[in-house]
């Protein structure tokens, strides 16, 4: 018991003092997650909407792979994004490996078939008979999608918390494209790695210590973005 | 009649039952002697020396360096020595110099073999260890872009060449990557700066040193990805030379020599497997395993054996 109370000790008086330089890794890991995760909304809302509302040939199949996609191994991702940006790879002209943009890659990767799944789930949730009406009144198509899209709003924040909350706490990939480089590719979770690797648990608590608070901030914004939505309409 | 023959056949009945019952008596009788017997046939075996024979194969850890791992040394040492001493199974840990010593220290390791000498020796004095010998040394190299434009080569000593890489990399023209993780290796590459009398480098007062914080194989992937510099471990590198864009631009320099080290931790959970393996890792045996290992691959050996 007493390796856990000294780490968690040491953990504790190095974030209080902000003598160990963490700060650097958190910001990496929000930048490189956040824009990732924004980018895998962008593609994964039409994806999901386009799936989730309209009936077209091969729709099943789309869906299959999208919900297969929830399982991707970002160990797969990781090894498939590390061979096309080699030096030696298809795009190695680029000279990308070992980047935020390739960690960025990777993460979109791994975050776009969640995003797609879950609000295309969000948004065929929305009841048939409010499109109908919308579109009865008069609507056109485009205005039909906002409304979906309003209605399914808590399903999509959902959506996005998911993708980020996967990727932000993701190693596999984020290790292998991004390299853990001091100041510049080094994130929560590969950092966490290391520490453990140097024996140095302390510093490891520390660090896992932010990005649990993170997880679990995330995900009570949005239960209260959720419950707050459920009183309101139910008034 | 009715009543006499239900209870004709009662009694018969009970008989019958009664029989059966001394039958599985007598079974559990003969299971119980047979047990018995079973167990007698064993202890004079237990009994037989004064050393109580082990049926179980018990298991050895060993903590090591991931350069010694990625060379692919312990893929040949570790049959040999469990062919030798059938009694015991080795598990390899690869972490840096830094977590292995660590691993020795919290007894998570039962044996060590590093390669950070001073800290070995420190390890040993705080009486973590209780005996360090010198097994093998290999020798470092710096690897780096064909077109070393550094200028590493041509530098007149080995001092000059890290001069010129510090030199080169201020100027934004190439950087230098760095194990930092605490290794044995990343010691060693500190260590250099410090001889050729340049300030400690650290990723965030120098834009051109990177730092993985990972093994030598990692560290190698990025240095030849991005085409810079590094320091390494000739093993690490020739084992790994297909997968990489860069070359030895210097070495054969006096302080690039690495010396290994064996460790019996201090009261280790398998102080006898600890021990054997320290003892046959210096032994006239393995030290030949050693000298002979690589030759075959890469037409010179990666490890010169000097237990003495």
């Amino acid at each position: 018991m007493d390796i856990y109370v000294s780490a968690a000790h040491e953990g504790w008086a190095l974030l209080v003092s902000g003598t160990l330089d963490i700060w650097t890794i958190v910001a990496t890991s929000l930048r490189v997650s956040g824009l990732a995760a924004a980018i895998s909304l962008i593609i994964g809302l039409p994806l999901g909407l386009l799936v989730g509302l309209r009936h077209f040939v091969g729709r099943r199949i789309v869906l299959i792979i999208f919900n297969s996609g929830l399982g991707l191994p970002p160990v797969f991702v990781g090894l498939l994004v590390a061979m096309t940006l080699s030096r030696r790879g298809p795009l190695g002209e680029m000279g990308l490996l070992y980047s935020q943009t390739a960690m960025i890659i990777s993460q979109l990767i791994i975050a776009t078939p969640i995003v797609t799944a879950i609000a295309a789930g969000a948004v065929s949730a929305v009841p048939k008979q409010l499109r109908q009406q919308a579109r009865s009144l008069g609507a056109q198509s485009w205005r039909v999608a906002l409304l979906t899209i309003k209605e399914a709003r808590m399903g999509l924040i959902a959506a996005v918390a998911g993708g980020f909350g996967q990727i932000i706490s993701e190693i596999g990939a984020s290790q292998m494209v991004g390299g853990n480089l001091a100041g510049d590719t080094r994130v929560m979770t590969t950092a966490i790695a290391e520490f453990t690797r140097k024996g140095q648990y302390g510093s490891g608590l520390a660090l896992a210590l932010i990005l649990i608070s993170l997880v679990v901030f995330v995900n009570v914004v949005l239960t209260t973005m959720q419950t707050s939505a459920d009183r309101w309409e139910r008034q | 009649m009715h009543v006499s023959e239900g209870i004709g056949s009662k009694v018969a009945g009970s008989k019958r039952a009664l029989s059966w019952h001394r039958f599985s008596l007598v079974t559990l009788a003969l299971i119980l002697a047979l047990t018995i017997v079973g167990c007698n046939k064993v202890e004079p075996a237990d009994d037989g020396g004064d050393k109580p024979v082990p049926v179980e194969v018990t298991e050895v850890i060993l903590a090591s360096t991931t350069s010694t791992q990625d060379s692919g040394l312990f893929d040949e040492l570790i049959p040999a020595f469990e062919k030798a001493h059938p009694e015991y199974a080795v598990k390899v840990i690869a972490v840096g110099t830094g977590e292995a010593l660590k691993l020795g220290e919290t007894k998570d390791a039962d044996v060590l073999l590093v390669h950070a000498k001073a800290r070995e020796e420190a390890f040993i004095e705080n009486g973590f260890g209780i005996e360090r010998r010198d097994v093998m040394y290999n020798d470092f190299v710096i690897v780096g872009p064909k077109e070393d434009v550094a200028g590493v080569k041509a530098a007149a000593d080995f001092a000059a060449a890290m001069k010129a890489i510090e030199k080169a990399g201020a100027s934004g023209k190439t950087s230098f990557v760095s194990r930092g993780d605490d290794s044995g290796t990343h010691t060693k590459e500190l260590s250099l700066w410090k001889a050729a009398e340049i300030a400690t480098p650290t990723p965030e007062a120098n834009k051109w040193y990177e730092s993985t914080g990972q093994g030598m194989g990692e560290t190698l992937k990025i240095t030849s990805e991005k085409n810079v510099y590094t320091m390494t471990d000739r093993a690490t590198y020739l084992s790994m030379k297909e997968a990489l864009d860069i070359e030895i631009l210097r070495e054969g320099d006096k302080s690039l020599l690495n010396q290994y080290g064996v460790i019996v931790v201090a009261q280790a959970d398998n102080q006898q497997g600890a021990q054997a393996f320290f003892d046959w890792v210096l032994s006239p045996e393995a030290q030949k395993l050693i000298g002979e290992f690589g030759v075959e691959k890469y037409g010179e050996p990666l490890f010169t054996p000097n237990a003495s």
